[in-house]
């Protein structure tokens, strides 16, 4: 067996209490090791993604355990595509933390940090349903310590919500998995695609029902609309590094409506026909809507990052819900794009919050304002799709995908209104924010809806350098994915190829059996 | 038995969601775990219901067993929701504490008017 696969949990679940328990008082180590187990997270992740793009499935038996008994890792070009794009994004978003000092104004960020990381690559590599909810938990037991960290009024019963919210999804999670389990009595997920096929379609409206109650489950993770109201106030009043990192976790959704409905609910199985498709596309495309309208209207900076990332999960959806293995990859190409966009959105946010408060309307000019707004410029064409950076690769490879399907008419329609509705409101925001600020006679700033705490007394030396070189960090990520799309896409394109052929998952998985 | 067992969960989750949409904390935290009950009771279900029966085979003889895997899924549910219960409650807590006011809707008067008691 291959270790390898299960390193990417194990590093990060012995790294946070080794934080906790030894480092609790020492911010500097706790910077040190955190930043290390970053890294060694990001060179496992490129060593099981070079083991994975050969194009084999391995499975990690826990235990040793034979497969539909005991839990499961899979480590296929998709698991390990994930874990590669968390440990990418979670290098720029903890330097930015430390550079701007946001991991010294509460406690434990770091362990947090690391706990989540832990649940977000156990959620991508596990290949049991019940794991899959375990590591769900996993990583929103971290997010509800991130949300809340640094407190503040504004912030906690943003975080009541955001905890109330979650808790009403896990549990309609474990109602699903709980039908799902009575009609097919397994919770493996190879073992499920088996048993789903097998059941005659007249006896399984139970499990239809399960199938639908596990969609919405990964819809509210995936912030679709009309599941998405948790997400503008939880993202907006997180410390903004920390909802930088939470963009991987709207995608945790979106791979696991992946995972599971290309593997046991797929299209083609008779039990399950045409249920995913004919429910994701017209959410998926009033998410887009929505999102963009909300990127109009929003008053303040964290606010309209937050409706970025629902117009980005948007695209996204739109793309798995077509269901088709060109559709697919280019969706897996925008996941990659869309959570790097989404986390330099955040951080320019937090830069520019730090600096004049997040209210878009005109006020006193700001320091490095040249810096940020080019920062501020390059997220929001990486957002909004036009041409240089990948943004327009990632949309072009969706509106490609969705010729010819019957609805190709309101995909495009929707797709291309909304970017360009996205374009004006990030050009107002971005106008409103850096060319107005020489306004002096303006209104002083008033943040009605997510007014900062005050920062405690004795408020850390922040390191300007480290928190720029680390959102130029995640800039150079976006245009290595645009330099790049080539291989990216011939990447893309294989891990759709190995989803849409879910018998050699199952095979890798159950081989032991025959 | 079964209509027993289903028209508890029924009842639990209903009375949950109500409570729920009350939306103030301390409704609302009672009503996820009456949700958190409903769904752990459910689980059992899932393995069929079956009196007097272990949950391990026996070898030496033919006799009724209930499935076991769905008493380990519910112990791990129990614990997560009993946690996040303890979570929760403590973040409601400090929320109420900080702004004096419980509701969970974030009312936009609502920053406004805990900010004018700060002030």
């Amino acid at each position: 067996m291959n270790h390898w696969i299960i390193a990417p949990i194990v590093l990060p679940a012995i790294l946070a209490p080794f934080i906790i328990m030894v480092l609790r008082y020492h911010l500097d180590l706790q910077r040190i090791f955190s930043v290390a187990g970053v890294v060694g997270l990001l060179g496992i992740a490129l060593t099981i993604t070079a083991q994975a793009s050969g194009g084999d499935i391995q499975v990690y038996e826990l235990g040793n355990w034979p497969a539909p008994f005991g839990i499961v890792l899979v480590l296929d070009r998709m698991s390990a595509m994930m874990v590669l794009l968390t440990a990418l994004l979670a290098l720029p978003i903890v330097l930015y933390a430390i550079g701007s000092g946001w991991d010294d104004r509460g406690k434990h960020f770091h362990a947090l940090f690391h706990f989540q990381l832990m649940g977000v690559c156990g959620a991508f590599l596990t290949g049991d349903a019940f794991n899959l909810f375990v590591f769900f938990e996993v990583l929103l037991i971290a997010s509800y310590g991130l949300m809340t960290h640094g407190g503040g009024s504004v912030r906690l019963k943003a975080g009541v919500q955001y905890v109330t919210y979650n808790l009403l999804g896990s549990t309609l999670f474990l109602f699903a998995l709980g039908t799902i389990y009575a009609v097919t009595g397994t919770l493996n997920m190879a073992d499920l695609a088996v048993r789903v096929a097998e059941i005659p379609p007249e006896d399984t409206a139970l499990l239809r029902v399960g199938a639908v109650l596990l969609l919405l489950v990964f819809c509210i993770k995936a912030a679709v609309l009309p599941l998405h109201f948790w997400l503008p106030a939880s993202y907006a009043n997180a410390p903004l590094p920390v909802a930088a990192l939470f963009a991987i976790m709207t995608k945790v959704g979106a791979y696991s409506i992946l995972r599971v409905y290309t593997l046991a609910f797929g299209p083609e199985v008779a039990a399950t026909e045409g249920l995913v498709g004919e429910w994701l596309q017209p959410a998926a495309l009033v998410t887009l809507a929505v999102g963009a309208i909300g990127i109009l209207g929003s008053k303040h900076i964290a606010r309209m990052a937050a409706f970025c990332a629902i117009t980005s999960m948007g695209t996204l959806l739109i793309a798995i819900s077509l269901f088709s293995e060109v559709a697919t990859a280019a969706a897996l190409y925008y996941i990659f794009h869309s959570t790097l966009a989404t986390a330099l959105l955040f951080l320019v946010a937090d830069l520019v919050m730090e600096r004049r408060g997040g209210a878009i309307a005109p006020s006193k000019p700001m320091p490095q304002t040249g810096l940020i707004s080019a920062l501020f410029f390059v997220g929001a064409i990486a957002m909004a799709g036009m041409p240089p950076l990948s943004g327009f690769i990632g949309k072009l490879l969706v509106l490609d995908a969705s010729r010819g399907v019957p609805d190709a008419t309101a995909v495009w329609a929707v797709i291309l209104i909304g970017s360009f509705v996205t374009i004006v409101g990030l050009a107002r925001a971005g106008s409103l924010i850096f060319w107005k600020s020489h306004d002096t006679q303006a209104v002083p700033l008033s943040e009605p809806e997510t007014d900062e705490p005050t920062p405690p007394a004795t408020a850390p030396e922040p390191h300007p350098g480290l928190a720029f070189t680390s959102v130029f960090g995640a800039v150079l990520g976006l245009v290595l994915l645009t330099l790049f799309a080539g291989p990216a896409l011939e990447y893309s394109r294989k891990t759709a190829e190995q989803l849409f052929t879910p018998d050699n998952y199952i095979s890798a998985v159950l081989g032991g059996e025959e | 038995m079964e209509a027993l067992v289903a028209s508890a969960v029924g009842v639990m989750t209903a009375a949950g969601i109500f409570l729920i949409l009350r939306r103030r904390t301390f409704p609302v935290i009672l009503g996820l775990s009456l949700i958190t009950y409903a769904v752990n009771v459910f689980l059992f279900a899932t393995g069929r219901l079956a009196l007097d029966a272990p949950a391990v085979l026996n070898k030496y003889k033919d006799v009724p067993y209930t499935d076991p895997l769905p008493q380990a899924l519910v112990l791990t549910a129990i614990v997560i929701s009993f946690g996040m219960t303890a979570v929760i409650v403590m973040i409601a807590l400090s929320a109420y504490l900080s702004s004096k006011d419980d509701h969970i809707d974030m009312r936009p008067n609502d920053s406004v008017d805990a900010a004018g008691e700060d002030a």
